[in-house]
């Protein structure tokens, strides 16, 4: 009998023990709370080394629960989603107007790159891009007879590679490049990989609107709006990494940059001329079928069947 | 000091079992075989009234779509099949379209397949990485569902199109597409922003907001033979 009894009271015993000894003492329920601290605290260990004294002394009261989180857990990436509305807008803007006592990546980013502003931006301009370019292709060709709409799915496949592929592997060329920099000359910074793939991620978000407004058919304007985003975004792009190439050789510096702004206006023209390219109207009237003789007589030689078997 | 534990003891001797009342008796708490029991049941009832049930409930989430009030029908008991009847039956609505090359045209099967079900695990995963407190399948059952309106809209739109084309035949369709964009947008929002935390809304919505309108840029987009 006495065996049961005192295993019961044992348990009551622990438990008011410790509840009158110490009256605020943590329940279960509040734990949960002190793990999303852990979380936030554990986010700024990242990404500062001079603060591991403060972080130490709490992940040791929590008995060491995470003393930095493993790629393979959720709160790492979480780390990288750790921005608010008015931030995300904020890079959005400062993208988009290069100030030249401004770097964005110190001034804007602080030391918390976010991914959800590269991955989103590129997600709506690889199907803006698609969307507008097939857009293009139907008001050009609005009036040809033989005319039939088709949605061209197969752009928006095309575009988002595109897409991706710059703003994910130039980051990271430019990334290993100035790392390599660094290793040879101690002056020359660096970035960490986030940052670079931030700062190229919100430098496309100029390209959205320019898009849109290439749907206007004046050939000048384009080009006028092309040259216009493509110089906005890489004056950014420039006054982000002027600072860290500055101390480098001039030649290295030099090529750098260059690559760097031409690489940026290729991706700009490249789709300009795949994605609207203006289609000129002869070839479509020649190679249509006999029935369509009627198109003007001017751009057609008297014998129409001639040209159709070219 | 035994005193005073006995004394603090003393109120929680009441709540233990005392030696009058005989420790014995079913150790299985009378749920749980009541549940072994209903485990037999619907192991034992005929299929037509499995199917019947399933079929019900998809259909009490079809409701709760098209008059999205706040309720938590969507949330609580979320399946995947209304998705998936629904993704098939877009698919398969968005074939048949008119092709001039091989590699111009509509979307394939295949391709709004893994638009709708890739868009909505990544939303997914954009809410969650985001601090939202909803969970995965829960909000793919959200995001899935709410795709009906735009598959009614695209029902509505073959219709239409086997009349006449034309500036008119554009313009139904063209306010039948949009009508149905903003309630599928509205409806998961209303599910789904409440989950999110406030300075981040935004953040979270756009997203469903791009999701759902390349969705119907696809339907919108049709052209038949």
């Amino acid at each position: 009998m006495a065996a049961p009894q005192e295993l019961t009271f044992h348990e009551f015993e622990e438990a008011t023990d410790l509840l009158a000894e110490t009256p605020g003492a943590p329940t279960i329920s509040s734990l949960g709370e002190v793990q999303g601290h852990v979380s936030l605290d554990v986010d700024t260990e990242d990404q500062e080394d001079g603060e591991l004294g403060e972080e130490n002394d709490q992940t040791r009261l929590l008995g060491d629960e995470k003393q930095s989180p493993n790629f393979w857990t959720f709160s790492y990436h979480q780390s990288f989603f750790d921005v608010d509305t008015h931030q995300v807008l904020e890079r959005i803007k400062s993208s988009l107007l290069p100030v030249p006592s401004q770097n964005f990546v110190r001034h804007c980013l602080g030391h918390h790159p976010d991914l959800y502003g590269p991955f989103w931006i590129c997600a709506t301009l690889a199907f803006t891009l698609a969307m507008s370019s097939n857009l293009a292709t139907m008001f050009q060709n609005w009036r040809e007879a033989s005319f039939h709409y088709s949605p061209q799915f197969h752009k928006v496949t095309v575009a988002g590679i595109t897409v991706y592929c710059y703003a994910w592997l130039v980051p990271m060329a430019l990334w290993g490049f100035l790392r390599w920099r660094k290793g040879v000359r101690e002056h020359v910074g660096c970035y960490t990989f986030l940052e670079t793939v931030c700062v190229y991620g919100y430098s496309l978000f100029i390209y959205i609107p320019t898009v849109v407004l290439w749907l206007i058919p004046i050939s000048g304007l384009q080009w006028f709006l092309g040259v216009l985003a493509t110089s906005l975004s890489g004056a950014v792009l420039l006054l982000t990494f002027w600072p860290l190439v500055r101390s480098d050789t001039k030649i290295v510096s030099a090529v750098l940059l260059t690559v760097m702004v031409a690489l940026h206006a290729l991706l700009a023209f490249g789709c300009k001329l795949y994605f609207f390219q203006s289609l000129p109207s002869r070839p479509i009237s020649v190679t249509q079928s006999p029935l369509h003789q009627t198109t003007p007589r001017l751009l057609q030689p008297p014998r129409g069947t001639e040209l159709i078997d070219h | 000091m035994a005193e005073a534990d006995e004394r603090t003891f003393l109120g929680l001797s009441d709540v233990s079992i005392s030696e009058d009342i005989p420790v014995e008796g079913e150790i299985t708490v009378p749920m749980s075989s009541h549940s072994q029991d209903d485990d037999y049941s619907t192991l034992d009832e005929p299929v037509k009234e499995t199917i019947i049930r399933d079929l019900k409930a998809v259909g009490k989430k079809f409701v709760h779509v098209m008059y999205p009030k706040k309720s938590n029908a969507l949330l609580r008991d979320w399946d995947l099949w209304g998705p998936l009847v629904l993704c098939v039956s877009l698919a398969l609505m968005l074939q048949g379209g008119s092709v001039d090359s091989k590699e111009d045209g509509g979307p394939q099967f295949a391709e709004v397949f893994v638009i709708v079900w890739f868009g909505a695990v990544v939303i997914t995963l954009n809410s969650k990485l985001l601090g939202g407190t909803i969970s995965f399948f829960q909000s793919l059952c959200v995001l899935g569902y709410c795709v009906l309106p735009l598959t009614v809209g695209m029902l509505v739109c073959r219709l239409v199109l086997l009349a006449s084309m034309g500036p008119i035949n554009f313009l139904i369709r063209f306010i039948v597409v949009i009508a149905m964009f903003a309630w599928s947008t509205l409806a998961s929002t209303a599910f789904l922003a409440d989950s999110q935390p406030p300075n981040r809304k935004a953040l979270a919505v756009y997203p469903i907001f791009l999701f759902y309108f390349v969705i119907s840029w696809m339907i919108l987009t049709f052209t038949p033979h």
